[in-house]
């Protein structure tokens, strides 16, 4: 076991970090969220120049050849300054599913154009009624004319106003909640048949409802063998936010520390009282164990134990989930009202974390699987 | 980074875990499956038993006996000793006296002390607490005075466990009482318990046992060739013995053992007509113990794989961590173990039940969960209060 990064991980989180530092600022933040897609276009282009558009693709396909660890490590500095830009959606998500399940010919198609900027994705899965049932899907596939078209309707899903071709989970055959007959569909949002509404989530990224109406698709993997490939886009989203949170944690747990040194209170600065540095322990305390549980996730990315893959993964989306939303609230409660604005930053971070915990399934549905394989 | 265990560590492990159960006498398992902490003599005789093995000394070095392992390897070792469960080993003597003998005692010292200390033939006890000094170790008032080749040590010590058991005694005394910082006037003694003047006096515990003592010292002569280090310097000992080997402190191994036997036990009790392992709130309560365990097991290794890659040194703040949440999360296991037990954990399993009873488990092995779940109420309190940890962490990590 070895927990410090590589030289050369070292140089990547250094990178990223001066990069971060140079352009993401909370006021340049701010001028991205402006943008008409409520993300800065320069730093997608950015990214690409960075190799970061690429980071987990074989250098094949335009890559930088880089793991699990890599993206923990980038993600821990996006979650720092809360990057906007569709990285989880495209890279992460998309990403996992084309490397998992796609054709050398599709790799070749849709990889190195991600990698260079000029391709975004989104992945369409949950249905209104399925809440964090994987197998829970309606829309439906069916032949025709020698390709294949959807009919049905995806929510919430991320970055979909702004993707150029969705990976859309749809049923191929059986009934809602059989695990076989899901087949995941690359979509070009510019066919006919599909419809996007676009709007804001509380965490100032934007999500889009989408509707397909005979619309056109090409599979991406084996028909009706789709769960397989959510389950590893969903286990390599679980172990990227759980990355985003602890650099959450970290920066909220900075500007906490911060402004304790700064707000006077009674003649002294707030972070003299024992009662204030007890809750920031405790919060440190937790963005620790919170970077342990996120660790598992990532080294849990490449277990080849299906059954313990998936109660480690288990245990860390919960471990993560609970840790963000402790350091979140406290954060909050420790500044006091100027917490409560929107003009300080750190509520967006607070937002951030409770869309996360809902992203891939919340805490409850987690315990839930744990408490079921106790035996 | 390489967040798994290597395949040597997953085989060591497995060594380890058969040497366990091939060697650890079946009396004290069985009795220790029930949930009864070892007595002195089954922790002697396993610790012989591991001594013999070259697994005792686990951070000595090997020409002190020691196995020579990775810190990694130490705490896999710990844990599989836990969850077996066999006794610990005696932190007194390995984790506390022997560390401190290799790093400040004298040739003749370490030469005395060591085999004895880690094949029990010496059982050892800390004479640090006293009335006024708790967590603040430093305002101890237990004076020495130098008269020839022999210090004079009148005083009293606190809360000193298992006293009632010991040959030796390794205490903080005040050499200096006009030294300009507390600290600095103190010394550390190696004390016989056989000496004429040393009283010891049982505490009862709220769980009816008898660990803790007050031990007063009336005139004891100590032979100056038996303090450790110089003198005035004690507080650098006492501070180097406080801060090594921290990372055993989370006892992960013991709650996972505990959650374990609950979890047997859930199969023999009912709720609402239903085996209680069947009970969805019970399960989500194992299930989020789980995951406290999972988080604890991480940053405990991380701690441990740190502080091998730096090779000792300072002991790393995060090491609170592991004492704070190791401890919250045992003592829900106690907790977790008496609501498993319900009304069987109200009995007292002593001679009057005993004398009466059948073998019966349940209401052992519910007995003993309340001993535990008493007892381990001062897990939160002994080394260093977790509220004293979280001043620490301030210090250490806040900067404040």
């Amino acid at each position: 076991m070895d927990f410090q990064p590589s030289d050369d991980q070292r140089l990547l989180i250094e990178s990223i970090g001066r990069m971060l530092a140079d352009n993401y600022s909370f006021a340049q933040r701010k001028t991205y969220l402006a943008e008409p897609l409520g993300f800065s276009a320069a730093m997608w282009s950015k990214f690409a120049e960075m190799g970061l558009l690429g980071l987990p693709f074989a250098e094949e396909y335009g890559g930088y050849g880089g793991g699990a660890q890599e993206v923990m490590l980038a993600m821990q500095e996006f979650g720092r300054v809360l990057v906007l830009e569709p990285f989880l959606a495209t890279v992460i998500l998309c990403g996992t599913a084309i490397q998992t399940a796609g054709t050398d010919a599709q790799k070749k198609a849709l990889l190195p154009a991600i990698a260079e900027g000029s391709l975004k994705m989104a992945f369409a899965h949950t249905e209104r009624q399925a809440r964090y049932d994987l197998t829970d899907v309606v829309t439906s596939a069916k032949q025709s004319g020698g390709g294949w078209v959807l009919d049905g309707s995806k929510t919430v899903v991320q970055h979909g106003e702004a993707a150029d071709k969705l990976i859309v989970s749809a049923r191929t055959s059986g009934d809602r909640y059989d695990e076989d007959g899901i087949t995941l569909f690359i979509v070009d949002t510019n066919a006919a048949g599909v419809a996007r509404r676009g709007y804001a989530t509380r965490d100032e990224t934007r999500a889009a409802d989408i509707s397909l109406s005979n619309a056109p698709g090409t599979v991406l993997g084996e028909v009706g063998k789709g769960l397989a490939i959510i389950e590893k886009i969903v286990e390599a989203g679980i172990a990227a936010t759980a990355a985003e949170t602890v650099g959450a944690m970290e920066a909220m747990n900075e500007m906490t520390l911060e402004y304790s040194k700064t707000r006077v209170q009674f003649g002294q600065p707030i972070g003299t009282y024992q009662v204030v540095q007890h809750r920031m322990s405790d919060m440190f305390m937790t963005q620790e164990t919170g970077r342990s549980m996120a660790m598992l996730a990532t080294m849990s990315m490449d277990n080849d134990d299906p059954v313990e893959r998936r109660h480690d993964f288990a245990l860390a989306k919960v471990g993560v989930n609970q840790a963000g939303r402790y350091v979140s609230q406290s954060a909050v409660q420790m500044h006091g009202g100027i917490g409560m604005t929107e003009e300080y930053a750190v509520g967006h971070y607070f937002r951030r974390c409770m869309v996360i915990e809902r992203l891939f399934g919340d805490s409850a549905y987690y315990l839930q699987r744990l408490a079921n394989e106790i035996s | 980074m390489d967040l798994r265990f290597t395949p040597e560590e997953i085989a060591f492990r497995q060594e380890v875990r058969d040497f366990i159960r091939e060697n650890l006498p079946a009396d004290i398992h069985a009795k220790m499956k029930l949930g009864h902490g070892p007595s002195k003599e089954d922790t002697v005789r396993w610790q012989r038993i591991l001594n013999a093995k070259g697994w005792a000394a686990l951070s000595w070095g090997k020409e002190w006996g020691g196995p020579g392992w990775t810190a990694i390897q130490k705490m896999i070792f710990l844990e599989e000793n836990q969850m077996a469960p066999a006794p610990e080993l005696s932190s007194f003597n390995i984790t506390m006296i022997g560390p401190v003998l290799l790093q400040f005692g004298t040739e003749e010292q370490k030469k005395r002390f060591l085999p004895r200390a880690a094949n029990i033939d010496d059982w050892w006890c800390q004479g640090f607490s006293e009335p006024g000094a708790g967590s603040d170790l430093a305002s101890l008032k237990t004076a020495a005075k130098l008269e020839g080749d022999h210090y004079v040590v009148n005083g009293q010590k606190i809360w000193t466990s298992t006293a009632h058991h010991a040959d030796w005694c390794f205490l903080l005394v005040r050499t200096n009482p006009n030294a300009r910082k507390r600290q600095e006037g103190i010394s550390f003694l190696l004390v016989d318990m056989k000496t004429p003047g040393i009283t010891v006096r049982p505490i009862i515990s709220i769980d009816g046992s008898h660990h803790l003592n007050e031990v007063f010292f009336d005139d004891v002569k100590v032979p100056v060739d038996m303090r450790v280090h110089e003198e005035n310097k004690g507080w650098d000992v006492a501070k180097f013995l406080l801060g090594n080997e921290r990372t055993g402190i989370a006892r992960l191994g013991k709650s996972r053992e505990r959650v374990n036997a609950s979890i047997d036990q859930s199969r023999n009790v009912n709720m609402n007509g239903r085996p209680l392992i069947e009970d969805g709130a019970f399960r989500q309560r194992v299930a989020q113990m789980q995951v406290d365990m999972k988080a604890l097991e991480i940053t405990q290794y991380r701690v441990v794989s740190a502080h091998d890659k730096a090779g000792g040194g300072r002991p790393d703040p995060l090491s609170s961590v592991l004492k704070v949440k190791g401890t919250e999360l045992l003592q829900a296991t106690t907790e977790l173990a008496i609501d498993v037990a319900g009304p069987m954990a109200t009995p007292i399993w002593a001679e009057e039940l005993a004398a009466m009873n059948a073998p019966d488990d349940m209401m052992e092995a519910g007995s003993a969960s309340t001993g535990s779940y008493l007892f381990l109420r001062a897990a939160s309190i002994y080394g260093g209060t977790n509220e004293i940890q979280k001043n620490i962490l301030t210090k250490a990590v806040l900067g404040l």
